[in-house]
C-alpha cells in the first residue's frame, strides 16, 4: 500500500501540521503531549497502525488550522523521536521540520520519582531532564538522578 | 562557585587532594593547635531532618577553624513550615552566608539549592540520594586503615537501596578500582541505575544476599542499618535483619587489617562485642568527619591549607 494511499486515508487538509512517522500506536500520546484534547476546538484526523516501507507501521495525525511550533514538536522527542513534520499552507507544504533532541529536555515534563524535589508546584525552577542515550532514549533527572520510565512520563507533561 | 553535591563533582587527584589536607588538619581537629583559616567565614547550617553527627561535626569543623556558624533550626519552627520554598530559603540564606551545608528529605534537593544559589553547597543528604561530605571521612578512614585507598576488596552490607552513605561511596570506590561486594536482602539491593553506573566504569561488582561468605577476604566491610520501617511486616524485617548482624565470632577468619565501618547510629547490626576487636573502626570514622569537613570547606571556600601546621600532625 503505498504513502499516498495512506495519506489520502483522511482528507488532505488546507491549513495546518501533518505528523507523519509516529511509531504506530503512539498516536494518542503524540495528541496528549502536544495537548491536543477533549477540549481542543480545532479538527484533528489520525490514522493508526498503516503501513509503512520504513517503519512497518505507524500512525499519523493531521491537525488543521494550527501550527506546531519547534517547541511543541520537541515534546515529541519523548515517544515520536523520528517523526516528520509538515506545516501545510494552502493544500502544500510550506516547511518542514525535524524534532530537535538537545542534551536536555527542559520544562516539557516534571520528573517521575514521588520523592523528587521538583515534586513541589511551587518550586520554581525548570524541570530539567537530562539525555543519556538517543536509541533507546534514556532519560535521568537533573536534580534527583532517577531515571525517567518513558510510559509513565507522558502522565507528567507541564 | 560549585559546591559538593555528588563525588562526581571532584576528580581523583581532588579527593586525594583534600585528604592529604584533611591529614595536616588533624592537629586542628584535635584542638591541639588553634588554626583560624576560616575566620570572618559563616557556615549556614540547613538541615531540613535530623542529624546529629552530620550538622554537628560540620559546626565542629568551622569553629575549629575560626569561622561562624548559623543554624536553620528546627524545621517545625521556620518558616518552611510556613509553606516557604526551598528556592526562597536558599536566596535568604545565600545572602546570610559564604557557604552552605544542607539535608534535606527530598531527593536533588541539593543539585536544586545549588541551581539556586551563588555560594557552594554541601550535601549532607538528599533523601536517598548522595552524601558525598560522609563519602569523604569513609575515604579518609580507608585511607588511615590501609595507607591507599586503590584495589581494595570492600563489602557494603544492609540496606543498600535507601542508603545513602553507600550509594556515594560505591561510585568513588570504583573509581580507585576497589572490588565491590554488595551484600542485602534482595528488597534493599543497590538500585539498578547504580549498579549499571558502576558497571559502565568497568567495575568489579557482585551482588549477594550473604554477608558472611567473602568476610575473609575483605579489607573494609561497610555496615549499614536496615531500618523496620522499610518492612511491609514486623517478621519479615527480624528474619531479614537477623542475617545482616556482624558478631565478634564472625571475625575468626579476617584479615589482621580488615576494617569495619558504620556511618552510625547502629542499632542490632554491630553487635557491642565488635567493639573491643582491632577490627572495629565506625567511632574513628565519626571523628573523621570533622576532619574531612574542615578540608572540604576550606577547599569550597578557596582557603588553601598550609603545607606545615605544626602540633604534631
Amino acid at each position: 500500500m503505498s504513502q499516498e494511499h495512506n495519506m489520502r486515508r483522511v482528507t488532505a487538509i488546507r491549513n495546518g501540521t501533518v505528523i507523519d512517522h509516529i511509531p504506530a500506536g503512539h498516536g494518542m500520546r503524540v495528541l496528549e503531549m502536544l495537548g491536543i484534547n477533549k477540549r481542543s476546538s480545532v479538527p484533528v484526523s489520525m490514522v493508526m497502525n498503516v503501513p509503512s516501507k520504513k517503519m512497518g507501521t505507524k500512525d499519523i495525525i493531521k491537525v488543521e488550522d494550527r501550527e506546531l511550533t519547534q517547541d511543541e514538536l520537541n515534546r515529541l522527542a519523548l515517544v515520536a523521536p523520528d517523526a516528520h513534520v509538515a506545516i501545510i499552507r494552502a493544500y502544500s507544504v510550506a516547511e518542514k521540520l525535524t524534532i530537535e533532541l538537545g542534551d536536555e529536555i527542559v520544562n516539557v515534563v516534571r520528573c517521575t520519582f514521588s520523592n523528587c524535589i521538583t515534586t513541589n508546584p511551587r518550586e520554581p525552577l525548570a524541570h530539567r531532564l537530562k539525555i543519556l542515550s538517543r536509541v533507546p532514549l534514556e532519560l535521568r533527572c537533573h536534580y534527583c538522578g532517577r531515571p525517567q520510565d518513558l510510559d509513565e512520563l507522558v502522565n507528567n507533561v507541564l | 562557585m560549585p559546591g559538593l553535591i555528588t563525588m562526581d563533582d571532584l576528580s581523583n587527584e581532588e579527593i586525594l587532594s583534600i585528604l592529604d589536607d584533611a591529614q595536616r588538619l588533624l592537629p586542628v581537629a584535635e584542638g591541639k593547635t588553634y588554626l583560624p583559616l576560616l575566620q570572618g567565614k559563616i557556615l549556614g547550617n540547613l538541615f531540613f531532618e535530623p542529624s546529629t553527627r552530620t550538622r554537628m561535626s560540620f559546626e565542629t569543623a568551622m569553629k575549629r577553624l575560626g569561622g561562624d556558624v548559623v543554624n536553620l533550626g528546627d524545621v517545625k519552627t521556620s518558616s518552611v513550615v510556613k509553606g516557604e520554598t526551598l528556592f526562597d530559603t536558599i536566596q535568604m540564606v545565600d545572602g546570610y552566608t559564604d557557604i552552605i551545608a544542607m539535608r534535606h528529605p527530598r531527593q536533588g534537593a541539593a543539585q536544586y539549592a545549588q541551581d539556586a544559589a551563588r555560594v557552594p553547597i554541601l550535601n549532607g543528604g538528599d533523601g536517598a540520594g548522595h552524601h558525598p561530605t560522609q563519602t569523604m571521612l569513609d575515604l579518609f578512614t580507608i585511607q588511615q586503615a590501609h595507607g591507599r585507598l586503590d584495589g581494595l576488596k570492600v563489602i557494603l552490607a544492609g540496606d543498600l537501596r535507601y542508603g545513602r552513605t553507600v550509594h556515594s561511596l560505591s561510585h568513588a570506590l570504583t573509581r580507585f578500582g576497589c572490588e565491590l561486594i554488595l551484600a542485602s536482602p534482595s528488597l534493599l539491593k543497590m538500585p539498578p541505575e547504580i549498579v549499571a553506573d558502576l558497571n559502565a566504569h568497568g567495575a568489579n561488582v557482585t551482588e549477594t544476599e550473604d554477608l558472611l561468605g567473602s568476610i575473609e577476604t575483605a579489607d573494609v566491610v561497610y555496615m549499614t542499618r536496615i531500618q523496620k520501617e522499610r518492612f511491609a511486616d514486623e517478621d519479615e524485617y527480624a528474619k531479614v535483619a537477623g542475617a545482616y548482624k556482624l558478631h565478634a565470632s564472625n571475625l575468626d577468619g579476617a584479615k589482621e587489617d580488615m576494617i569495619i565501618m558504620h556511618p552510625l547510629p547502629r542499632v542490632d547490626e554491630i553487635h557491642p562485642s565488635v567493639d573491643q576487636t582491632r577490627h572495629a573502626r565506625y567511632f574513628e570514622q565519626a571523628f573523621n568527619g570533622v576532619v574531612a569537613r574542615m578540608a572540604l570547606l576550606c577547599r569550597l571556600l578557596d582557603v588553601e591549607v598550609p603545607a606545615d601546621i605544626g602540633g604534631g600532625a
